[in-house]
């Protein structure tokens, strides 16, 4: 079955979704990131959906479910790179994603998730 | 209004969602649609597709391309054989839903199409047509 893979780059995980998303394999990156986040303590996670051509009211639960889980689990998620066309569409369909950490892209994703407070105090345990 | 094209897709598995997707939006770009218009049919077909894949046991989209004064549109016609929808109006209200997703897909989808029609009757399935003019 098809897998999104998940990077590490030290204590963050980097997922991009380059591939049409359905139901199973959306589900099955929630569950592998988790176990992710758990296995190597990470800190923060960077999804890039600039590939994503769609974000219908499903895929934007999963994002926010894998934003909320990863939290839970003491990391922080930033989602990059959305396209205009898709930030114009989840507006109409009622989707601000409001409590989802965005930034424009991969660099600027990054740049949060190493220099935010949380990140800098919570990194004693390495 | 005539019909200029027509195509029909199943709607039974999670890929045929992702099919439905990617043949609205070859549809769309046929039309001319802008970027933006591909997008908000797409994603409107994704929800209704999704609707009939989820809740309807199973279902068809239908996809046309038509005409009205010279005027280009497409239209999606998706019916399922479900259960129906008992009261149609609460279906429309924003947030409500029995699957605890995020209650958009109905109302959602709607508000990215020009016009909306949606007929169900429990015990007899759900019919939903969707207009976008170019």
């Amino acid at each position: 079955m098809e897998r999104i893979p998940i990077l590490r780059m030290g204590h963050l995980l980097l997922v991009t979704i380059q591939v049409e998303m359905d139901d199973r394999i959306a589900l099955r990156l929630q569950e592998d990131l988790t176990n992710q986040i758990e296995k190597i303590g990470a800190r923060g996670v960077l999804i890039d959906i600039s590939a994503l051509e769609i974000v219908d009211s499903f895929i934007a639960r999963m994002i926010s479910n894998i934003s909320a889980m990863a939290q839970l689990l003491n990391a922080r998620t930033v989602v990059v790179g959305m396209q205009p066309a898709v930030a114009i569409t989840l507006v109409e369909l009622g989707l601000t994603m409001s409590g989802i950490k965005t930034a424009l892209n991969v660099e600027r994703g990054m740049a949060m998730l190493t220099t935010s407070e949380d990140f800098e105090s919570g990194n004693g345990e390495q | 209004m005539a019909m200029v094209n027509s195509e029909s897709l199943p709607l039974t598995s999670e890929q045929d969602i992702v099919r439905a997707r990617q043949a609205v939006r070859k549809a769309a770009q046929q039309i001319g649609f802008s970027l933006v218009e591909q997008t908000k049919i797409v994603t409107a077909a994704s929800e209704l597709a999704r609707n009939a894949v989820v809740y309807g046991c199973g279902g068809v989209l239908e996809g046309r391309i038509i005409t009205n004064n010279g005027k280009q549109g497409l239209q999606l016609t998706v019916t399922d054989q479900g259960p129906g929808i008992e009261d149609l109006t609460l279906a429309m209200k924003d947030g409500w839903t029995t699957s605890g997703g995020l209650g958009k897909g109905l109302p959602g989808a709607k508000r990215l199409v020009n016009e909306f029609m949606i007929t169900s009757q429990p015990g007899a399935g759900t019919t939903v047509i969707v207009i976008r003019w170019k």
